[in-house]
């Protein structure tokens, strides 16, 4: 942006430090450690100290649910030695990590805060499948959803029936969703899934919500991340390389998939998403780097048109070729999406971000780099599309 | 889920037990779940309960296999989107028929049955679902 005022508020915004944890079954981490690991690796990749920091935001869906915690915010601040700085949690289901670095980031534009923590964590399988299962439910609504026996999964097949009809999206081209996000997974030391699939092992997988079967879904994972904010004036104090937030915008819809102007849409994720490119002044020609919220492979076909990068009804025949890899014309989910990479749930949001910072930064290992890659773009969504978060990052020259 | 009340269940059960819904009577639009404000007009709509006919189309739907907490026993199960005759959609069950005789545009009508328990000691839930027209009727 040009002059002082950015499109966020008063100042521009970089990103100076980022830090993940894997993501999985980490039975030896509770939801404090996996939050302190995440916030160490950010805070010793700013090279800032404790006493530096201003605001800790946490995104985080369900801990009363999932191991029987409230007022996380808090409780990390305490158990990170950082009294009595401001710790507030933030919640928006699956994109409880979107909308807490969205809120950093108005922080810092304000002009109120410098140095701000985004944190993102969920812990989920301190508790039984089924009864995660139950806690996913409650990111769309209980009581005309959940009540009448719909799963979470099954409000995406929902989409997905209704999609395949009106569209004539085939069984294999949604498979091949997957099947390049375990791909990139694969390069990924931190993803949850790191082996490669096939078409065939998608299809002949379990059935969850038909036509969803096991291979469309994504995980039930442990893990946090953690993001550094600061002024983009002062930004240079902290990194060599610092990523400039161009947008960061939010939009809302029912949280009921059958009151939606379409099912084959989310308009949220449009609101959003044109709000974003009007804000950093580009257009989805100009991104080199996706991540998309691919909770279920329906999601990121949906993603694809909802954010502009092809018409509706088109998504499908994208995936007859690599251009979707790294490597390709428009790589996305280079670390392997929610599908491969994992999605703790409250955590999601932030990873995404993190992901883009190393890709922007040049720092992506394992031969999942995308070469020269300056703009990114994260799509975070909570629910079955409630919640949408539309992040548009670029690499400062 | 954890044991709700009889509360959170009861004052929803008109709704859930005869499909009602709202019809704005200043702009006439029509909306379920029932609306205590009309999205349209907000603060100067007239918000009145309207019952549905219970006739309806499949919209969308899904054949559920792996259950949340309540509903493991009925897996496989269908649910719809159901698009009612007089415009707004709403999800529940497809029944009295196999999960593969399900189709979209398949005309249903609404019917009464038991959802779920919440176990021995807890309330029985119960609320529309929907059947194929033609369907026999059946226990269940």
């Amino acid at each position: 942006m040009m002059g002082g005022e950015s499109a966020l508020g008063k100042r521009e915004v970089a990103i100076v430090g980022v830090g993940l944890t894997p993501s999985g079954e980490l039975w030896n981490q509770g939801l404090r450690e996996l939050t302190i690991q995440a916030g160490f690796a950010a805070a010793e990749d700013a090279g800032i100290r404790g006493k530096d920091i201003d605001l800790i935001l946490v995104g985080n869906m369900s801990a009363g649910m999932f191991v029987g915690q409230e007022h996380v915010a808090a409780l990390v601040a305490g158990f990170l030695g950082l009294n009595p700085t401001s710790a507030v949690r933030v919640e928006a289901a699956c994109a409880s990590g979107g909308v807490a670095f969205k809120q950093g980031c108005l922080a810092v534009a304000s002009g109120l805060y410098d140095l701000v923590v985004v944190g993102g964590v969920e812990k989920m399988t301190d508790m039984h499948g089924t009864w995660a299962t139950a806690v996913l439910s409650g990111a769309m609504d209980f009581e005309w959803e959940a009540y009448f026996g719909a799963t979470f999964p099954g409000i995406y097949a929902l989409m997905a029936r209704r999609y395949m009809y009106e569209y004539g999206l085939t069984r294999e081209q949604l498979a091949a969703v997957a099947v390049k996000n375990h791909y990139h997974g694969s390069l990924n030391p931190n993803a949850h899934f790191r082996n490669r699939i096939t078409i065939d092992q998608v299809l002949t997988s379990s059935l969850v919500a038909d036509p969803l079967r096991l291979f469309d879904c994504s995980p039930i994972s442990d893990g946090a991340a953690c993001v550094i904010l600061a002024p983009a004036a002062q930004a240079r104090r902290y990194t060599d390389t610092p990523i400039l937030v161009d947008a960061c915008t939010q939009a809302s819809d029912t949280l009921t998939l059958f009151e939606r102007r379409d099912l084959c849409t989310l308009d949220a994720t449009v609101a959003a998403a044109r709000e974003a490119f009007h804000l950093a002044r580009t257009d989805p020609q100009a991104i080199d780097v996706v991540e998309a919220h691919d909770c279920f492979t329906i999601g990121e076909i949906l993603a694809l048109e909802d954010l502009g990068f092809c018409a509706k009804g088109t998504a499908g025949a994208l995936y007859e070729d690599e251009q979707l890899y790294v490597g390709g014309r428009l790589p996305v989910n280079t670390d392997g999406g929610l599908k491969a990479a994992g999605h703790p749930v409250g955590a999601t949001g932030v990873k995404q971000i993190v992901e883009l910072v190393k890709q922007l930064r040049g720092e992506a290992e394992g031969g999942r780099q995308v070469s020269g890659a300056e703009r990114g773009l994260a799509q975070n969504v909570g629910g079955s599309g409630a919640t949408a978060v539309v992040t548009i990052l670029r690499r400062a020259n | 889920m954890s044991m709700r009340g009889v509360p959170f269940h009861w004052r929803r059960y008109r709704e859930r037990y005869m499909l009602l819904g709202t019809q704005c009577a200043a702009c006439g639009g029509v909306f379920f779940p029932m609306r205590s404000i009309c999205p349209h007009c907000r603060r100067d709509g007239q918000p009145r309960p309207l019952a549905f006919s219970g006739r309806g189309t499949v919209y969308s739907f899904t054949v559920i296999h792996v259950a949340s907490e309540g509903f493991e026993t009925y897996t496989p199960y269908v649910v719809g989107v159901i698009q009612l005759a007089e415009g707004p959609k709403v999800t529940s069950q497809v029944v009295d028929c196999p999960p593969d005789a399900v189709y979209i545009g398949m005309p249903v009508e609404a019917c009464f049955r038991k959802l779920r328990d919440e176990g021995p000691d807890g309330i029985i839930c119960y609320g529309f679902k929907f059947r194929p027209v033609d369907a026999p009727t059946q226990p269940g």
